[in-house]
């Protein structure tokens, strides 16, 4: 009887840069599930497939099968295997679960402790289930990494605060405001980076935007494209009043908005915060608007060291979150691993499935 | 067992469990987490449960609401302030104001238990058996509870205010609440507060228009002020002239006077008294 065993296959983005990951990005699952069929030893997989990474979570009856799928993979992918070779990851066993805990968790992602990859890992798992790859061993493992993860997003400040300026700016605007689903934004400038915070700003709730540009026609194409409504640049002082929060980003070189005329606006509306973020260099706004009462002025250097700051509290969680995700993969590998060297039928929970049943039933 | 517990012993055990609510939070805080709402609530609650006993059994003892003594007073502040809070906390679905509300809770309770002075002497029966005295007095000490809640807004909207303004985001002023719901539950609390004392001192008024000479100056004036104070704060705030951190100062500073003006209320009273030792009182 020879001894099974849990794998991970992959390359992600710490070894292989954007232009590789575009030569692997997988454009069918169910062709590599097709590929892999004939391949025996393999009793369970899963597939994660993001722009991240691409990983083949298997359980094997031995290893040759993660060289097989290496190859089927390679073959498919029509890439070099001695190159995938040099930017893969291989792990087995109880490192292979930890990875998987790892991932979920967002300990593994390009922006750390990002909440996307929960989700796409779900559905790696609800895939492999739908296609019945998933056994005893897989469903073990993945509903260990999901309990893992919520655990350390739980309990550290692995997800806490946010990362980038365009959601360190919603979120300021959520601690002024609350739901954003009633503030008014004004996106004063058509550049980049106005767009790219409107857009987060439309993403959690924010409904009522209107744009504000020097040129009316490109202002007119940024509004039609997030939904939002046109404020004449000339009338930016006179409107003021009706917005709560207003991102600034023109290429002027003088300020586009005074201490002044924000305080002409806020005697308007004298019990209503007004949030003015200015993402422009050299900046859109007096300065001295930051001292009037209700008026909150952040401009690019200081949401540029909030996401600093954030990023750096969740670095600092990361080694408690690797400990915490450690004794979980060990504490699951003692259950694993002896059904694992047994090859019996008895499956890791108690009254599992029988690992052939599943496995049969499961190879791809 | 229970049977045997003194007024003043569910009023410890009251006290113990807003000091656990106010342990958690400082805990959760110290580690850089979000205070846990469901435990600090639950802790919160079983305090108010006891105090009610407690309370209960002192009102039983005094022949009416319990608000004879300076310890009795506090106490029912801090049961008032922290009735609020079970109702407003839900909604408000902020775990710091519940840490706030224990250290509220903690603080009033363990104040007014540990003066032994403060309820040496007991008065019964203050209210000479007239319901609308006794409800004049409950609804001014239940008014006060919800100046005392208003200033625990106050006091976190003043955190968030310096938190928005010196750009420090991070820590625990992550957990406060937004300054727009924090500005508009201050206000709604305050007109709260205005609204029960106007109605405790017009029940007041009535009793007092047909014997001036039972209210002593000191206590007239004070209660007054106090009133007059919280509602022109009010006032102001509704036409926008007192807004922001000034508003929370001030709802701050009311709560101060409040509490402060209890000492004339209280010391105007001479009804008839008993000793706490008469009641084997531990």
């Amino acid at each position: 009887m020879s001894e099974a065993c849990l794998f991970v296959i992959g390359a992600t983005h710490h070894n292989a840069p954007l232009e590789v990951r575009e030569r692997l990005v997988l454009a069918s699952e169910g062709d590599i599930r097709k590929d892999l069929s004939p391949v025996a030893a393999l009793r369970e997989l899963a597939v994660l497939s993001t722009c991240n990474r691409v990983e083949f979570y298997g359980v094997a009856s031995d290893l040759s099968a993660a060289d097989s799928v290496q190859a089927a993979y390679c073959a498919r992918q029509r890439f070099d295997v001695a190159e995938f070779e040099r930017i893969r990851i291989r792990l087995t066993g109880r490192d292979a679960a930890l990875h998987l805990f790892e991932v979920a968790s967002g300990l593994d992602s390009q922006l750390l402790g990002e909440n996307e990859i929960f989700g796409q890992v779900k559905e790696a798992y609800a895939a492999a289930q739908a296609s019945g790859t998933a056994g005893a061993v897989l469903n073990r493992v993945f509903q260990k990494a999901f309990q893992a993860a919520k655990h350390v997003r739980t309990h550290t400040g692995i997800s806490s605060g946010t990362v980038s300026v365009a959601n360190v700016a919603v979120e300021l605007a959520s601690n002024i405001f609350g739901s954003l689903a009633a503030a008014k934004v004004l996106i004063l400038g058509t550049g980049e980076i106005g767009e790219g915070t409107a857009r987060a700003f439309k993403s959690r709730g924010a409904a009522d935007l209107a744009v504000a540009g020097r040129r009316q026609e490109r202002a007119a194409q940024v509004a039609t494209g997030l939904g939002a409504g046109i404020v004449h640049f000339e009338e930016r002082d006179s409107r003021l009043a009706d917005f709560d929060i207003v991102v600034c980003s023109t290429a002027s070189p003088t300020a586009v908005l005074s201490a002044s005329a924000i305080g002409k606006a806020m005697r308007k509306r004298p019990a209503r915060p007004l949030l003015v973020i200015d993402l422009a260099l050299p900046r859109d706004v007096e300065s001295s608007a930051a001292d009037l009462q209700n008026v909150f002025l952040y401009n690019l250097d200081d949401l540029a060291k909030i996401a600093e700051a954030n990023r750096t509290a969740r670095e600092a969680e990361i080694a408690r979150c690797r400990a915490i995700l450690a004794h979980r993969a060990d504490g699951l590998w003692s259950h694993v691993q002896p059904y694992l060297a047994s090859g019996s039928g008895r499956g890791p929970e108690s009254g599992g499935r029988t690992p052939g049943a599943a496995g049969h039933a499961a190879a791809p | 067992m229970f049977a045997d517990l003194t007024d003043r012993q569910w009023l410890w055990c009251a006290a113990g469990f807003y000091t656990l609510g106010l342990l958690m939070g400082t805990v959760s805080l110290l580690r850089g987490q979000r205070a846990s709402g469901v435990l600090i609530y639950g802790a919160i609650l079983a305090g108010y449960l006891l105090q009610f006993v407690g309370l209960g059994v002192r009102g039983h003892a005094t022949g009416g609401c319990p608000l004879g003594n300076r310890f009795e007073i506090f106490q029912f502040t801090a049961w008032s302030a922290i009735t609020l809070y079970l109702v407003v906390g839900v909604t408000f679905r902020s775990s710091v104001l519940g840490y706030f509300t224990s250290c509220l809770g903690a603080a009033l309770t363990l104040v007014s238990l540990s003066i032994p002075a403060w309820d040496a002497i007991r008065r019964a029966h203050i209210f000479g058996g007239n319901p609308w005295i006794e409800l004049h007095a409950a609804l001014a000490i239940f008014s006060y509870g919800v100046f005392g809640l208003t200033a625990l807004t106050s006091a976190l909207f003043l955190l968030r205010h310096f938190s928005l303004k010196s750009k420090h985001l991070g820590g625990w002023f992550s957990f406060l609440p937004s300054i727009l719901d924090l500005d508009h539950i201050e206000f709604r609390l305050l007109g709260t507060g205005v609204a029960l004392l106007t109605l405790a001192l017009a029940f007041g008024s009535v009793y007092w228009s047909r014997d001036t000479a039972t209210v002593g100056h000191a206590k007239l004036a004070a209660t007054i002020a106090v009133w007059a104070a919280a509602a022109l704060a009010l006032g102001l705030r509704a036409i926008g002239r007192l807004l922001a951190r000034r508003f929370a100062w001030t709802c701050l500073a009311l709560f101060a006077a409040a509490l402060l003006s209890l000492i004339p209320v209280d010391d105007s009273r001479h009804p008839e008294t008993v000793q706490a030792s008469e009641r084997g009182a531990p």
